[in-house]
């Protein structure tokens, strides 16, 4: 049986991440798609800070972590209420035809 | 196990059709990832990922997903044509990221440099060493995390609050603003009417 070391989940946070850029380019007309493909890469950075704090015994990363993802939740709930008031707006949420963000 | 559920998950969140399934498969991966910190020693953000999560985001984004409604199918026309761009750009970011990891290694003086040791776990389980941290060295930063939430709470109540007309509303400003001059009170005895 063989050791599971930092690297290996140094590679699947890696590989969590690039499917959440894959993701953003895949579905560029789905915003809330695009905000779940965001999801993955913040936690794919929060595996990351974990997997260093808990083999280099150091807390400050698990402390980083957890302010991630606070900042996180409070990423998606302001997303989502744009979201929410654009569609009712314009009653379509299709990314190429956002032009009108303008104040 | 975990990881390659996590892994399958996130490309079922990305590659599937229907966005309801999508949100489904990213509870999934929150759960797996989950599964990961707790094999990793943070019982607490383990614990706090679930809740936070698969408690308050991922029914957020059903929600959404569930009250806008979207024409999905139009959404999802034009995939193949982003599929050779996207494809070259995240392999290639695969790539630079497996070869950094290939050529890595700690710095010889990491020891030195770690802010705060985790306590052995005799001394203090993870949750009380992460408090022990946030509320004393990182308050400030704590502090402004919740400010934070604050801030993103009162936006999206106000992003999304809508008065409509035609509804009768209680304004209480004018009911407390009334005096005795257009107020006329009573005395009522027992029994008796007005």
């Amino acid at each position: 049986m063989f050791e599971i070391g930092l690297a290996h989940y140094l590679t699947v946070a890696a590989v969590l991440f690039t499917l959440g850029v894959f993701g953003i380019f895949l579905n560029r007309k789905n915003v809330i798609i695009i905000m779940m493909s965001v999801e993955l890469i913040l936690l794919a950075v929060n595996i990351n800070m974990v997997a260093f704090s808990s083999f280099l015994n150091d807390m400050v990363g698990q402390v980083f972590a957890m302010f991630i993802l606070t900042v996180a939740a409070a990423e998606a709930a302001i997303g989502l209420a744009i979201v929410v008031v654009y569609f009712r707006n314009r009653g379509s949420i299709a990314v190429e035809e956002i032009r009108e963000l303008r104040g | 196990m975990f990881a390659a559920v996590l892994v399958a998950s996130g490309v079922m969140v990305i590659s599937s059709r229907n966005p309801v399934h999508s949100v489904l498969f990213l509870i999934l991966a929150f759960f797996n990832a989950a599964g990961l910190f707790l094999l990793l020693g943070a019982e607490f953000l383990a614990m706090s990922l679930v809740i936070v999560y698969v408690g308050a985001v991922a029914v957020l984004f059903l929600f959404v997903v569930m009250m806008l409604d979207i024409n999905t199918a139009e959404l999802k026309d034009g995939i193949l044509q982003y599929l050779p761009t996207g494809a070259v750009i995240g392999i290639l970011l695969l790539v630079e990221l497996v070869a950094l990891f290939g050529s890595w290694g700690f710095a010889p003086d990491v020891e030195a440099i770690i802010q705060s040791q985790t306590p052995p776990i005799a001394q203090a389980t993870n949750t009380e060493a992460l408090g022990m941290l946030i509320y004393t060295k990182y308050v400030f930063l704590f502090q402004a995390s919740g400010l934070i939430l604050l801030v993103a709470m009162v936006g999206s109540i106000l992003l999304t609050l809508r008065r409509r007309e035609g509804v009768r509303h209680q304004k209480i400003a004018d009911q407390v603003a009334r005096t005795t001059e257009t107020v006329k009170l009573h005395k009522v005895q027992t029994g008796r009417g007005i």
